[in-house]
């Protein structure tokens, strides 16, 4: 029987990360411009990818159109404090800021305004060139293709706070062992030859990884639970997001 | 940051959803099924070296709560011990504080897949016999099952029947059984109407809709007993004799008598559907169905056909000697 060393989670000895329990959403409601500006760097770090693939295919941009109009449509969101006005019993908040998204586009499409970039937005390093380089056609309607490429950010996202956490903790072995065996590409990984690449027994590649995804799956939540606004919502997108039925 | 293809994004979807079992003593091999509230998973349980099949709520932020009412109905379901009820064998919470429990792995084949290769009458209406003193046990104990329909029910390898699916069972009352009087249990609390599935509001809609009596349709949750089962038993009656070219009128009036709308016409309890699905086999007239003289004689006849056929042959014979004998 393989036995939890208790020293194995890079979570600590009570196998938690710290609870990430709040929401950007309810922070974009906030009186505090603090708290607000926190919230909207959430959501403009969640959703920033996908809302430029999004213009891009569904609005035809070009790629400089498409990078002015990602950056001013969240300028001009926190500016005006557009996701204040977000109603969780309407829609999630994907939807209502996709549905934004189509509004600002149409609406800068139509008064033919040629955005500037920079100004609030030039802290900001959005890799457009790294997004533009993923850019791939695609059969699905430009809705469930903004949630496709939204998924993907959020694992991808995840991926990097995971690897942030394991550094921060000193156990980069956790996830080089995550890496090496659940990203990997080659299909000739096995926990046997991870056992021989990182000299540590067999069992001990088992609970390391165990305790690595465990905390992968905690924080894929932890996002999750920072983008929407009720707990509903939260079990909705949970659903959406990992194909679990929720109460 | 790394790009994620759409096969490495999937593959990283499961491994957020496939159950942890890293802290038990069990291994994960693969999803069995997936309902609503809860997914099957077949995994190895390593210190008994055997098969089994462990179910997982569906929620990634379980409270204390439904946590606790998760544990209860494992234990509840584990202290019905019948043969036609799979057994729960361990009860447990997953590192990220999911609760699961165990069950006995059943190899065959659902109901409606054994009915799809098994057109015998004789022989459906056995298990379905057999489903009956299932439900009819568990009523005894004061459980009603809620979600009883073909895929809910095995027949084993060996042609056992059990009833699987336990997840939105209701706790009626204290049975007459062993409950509650164990030490080592934690007394069921002696609500009458104590619910330990998850979603048990009343208007809240459990079950399947082919399946469900009028009144769990209607989300009558305080008014479901017994019969509310019967009507699902009498439901899958009618699927087991649907194709049947002549499934024969007595049976057809147990399966109405079963599904009647109003529970008050029902049978009152899933035994007395057994003994009249008994009695149907047993060519013995049933309570469901009052024969005209003529299917009387019909039904002894057929109970009667090596007695018939020794009569008529001694008849044709003495016949053929009166005739052979004259002169």
């Amino acid at each position: 029987m393989l036995v939890m060393d208790p020293d194995t989670d890079i979570g600590g000895p009570l196998h938690k990360f710290p609870a990430t329990n709040h929401s950007a959403i309810a922070g974009a409601r906030s009186d505090d411009q603090l708290t607000r500006r926190r919230a909207f760097d959430t959501i403009l770090t969640s959703y920033w990818k996908p809302a430029y693939k999004y213009i891009r295919l569904k609005w035809h941009a070009d790629n400089e159109d498409a990078k002015d109009l990602t950056q001013g449509f969240f300028v001009n969101a926190f500016e005006k404090n557009h996701f204040a006005a977000y109603d969780a019993s309407k829609a999630s908040f994907q939807t209502f800021l996709r549905t934004c998204l189509d509004g600002f586009v149409a609406n800068e499409r139509k008064a033919g305004r040629r955005l500037k970039r920079g100004g609030d937005m030039d802290h900001y390093q959005l890799d457009f060139a790294t997004a533009e380089n993923e850019l791939v056609a695609s059969d699905l309607s430009p809705e469930d293709y903004f949630h496709r490429e939204w998924v993907r950010w959020m694992f991808t996202l995840a991926v990097d706070t995971l690897r942030q956490r394991c550094e921060e903790s000193g156990r980069t072995i956790h996830f080089q062992l995550f890496e090496r065996y659940d990203l990997r590409d080659e299909t000739d990984v096995s926990y046997a030859s991870l056992s021989n690449e990182f000299g540590l027994e067999p069992a001990t590649v088992n609970n390391y990884l165990a305790a690595v995804r465990r905390d992968f799956r905690r924080v894929v939540l932890e996002k999750l639970r920072e983008i929407t606004a009720t707990d509903e919502e939260f079990r909705t997108e949970a659903r959406s997001l990992l194909g679990v039925e929720v109460k | 940051m790394k790009w994620l293809s759409d096969d490495k994004l999937n593959y990283l979807r499961t491994v957020v959803t496939n159950p942890d079992f890293g802290s038990t003593k069990y291994t994960f091999i693969k999803e069995l099924g997936r309902g609503g509230m809860g997914t099957v998973y077949l995994a190895e349980d390593r210190e008994l070296n055997r098969l089994v099949a462990i179910k997982v709520l569906n929620t990634p932020d379980i409270t204390e709560d439904l946590r606790n009412r998760m544990v209860r109905e494992a234990q509840i379901i584990a202290r019905l011990e019948h043969p036609g009820i799979v057994p729960v064998h361990d009860v447990g919470t997953l590192p990220d504080g999911r609760v699961f429990y165990a069950m006995k792995f059943v190899r065959g084949s659902r109901l409606d897949e054994y009915a799809a290769v098994n057109d015998s009458i004789r022989d459906r209406l056995r298990k379905f016999q057999a489903v009956c003193d299932a439900v009819a046990f568990a009523h005894s104990h004061g459980v009603i099952h809620r979600d009883l329909k073909p895929q809910n029910i095995m027949i084993g390898s060996f042609g056992e029947v059990l009833v699987l699916d336990w997840g939105v069972a209701k706790i009626l009352r204290h049975g007459d059984g062993e409950m509650g009087r164990h030490g080592d249990y934690p007394p069921v609390p002696a609500s009458p109407h104590l619910r330990v599935s998850f979603d048990t509001n009343a208007g809240t809609i459990i079950g399947t809709r082919d399946y469900m009596s009028p009144e769990q349709a209607r989300g009558e949750i305080d008014q479901l007993d017994e019969r509310a089962d019967v009507y699902s038993l009498g439901a899958v009656l009618h699927f087991l004799l649907k194709d049947q070219p002549k499934p024969g009128r007595a049976a057809e009036a147990i399966c109405l008598k079963a599904k009647a709308d109003a529970k008050e016409n029902r049978y009152s309890s899933a035994s007395e559907l057994s003994a009249d699905i008994g009695r149907l086999l047993d060519a013995e007239p049933v309570s469901a169905y009052r024969e005209n003289a003529i299917e009387k004689a019909s039904r002894w006849v057929s109970k009667n056909r090596f007695l018939v056929l020794l009569v008529l042959a001694y008849l044709l014979m003495r016949i053929f000697f009166v005739f052979t004998s004259r002169p």
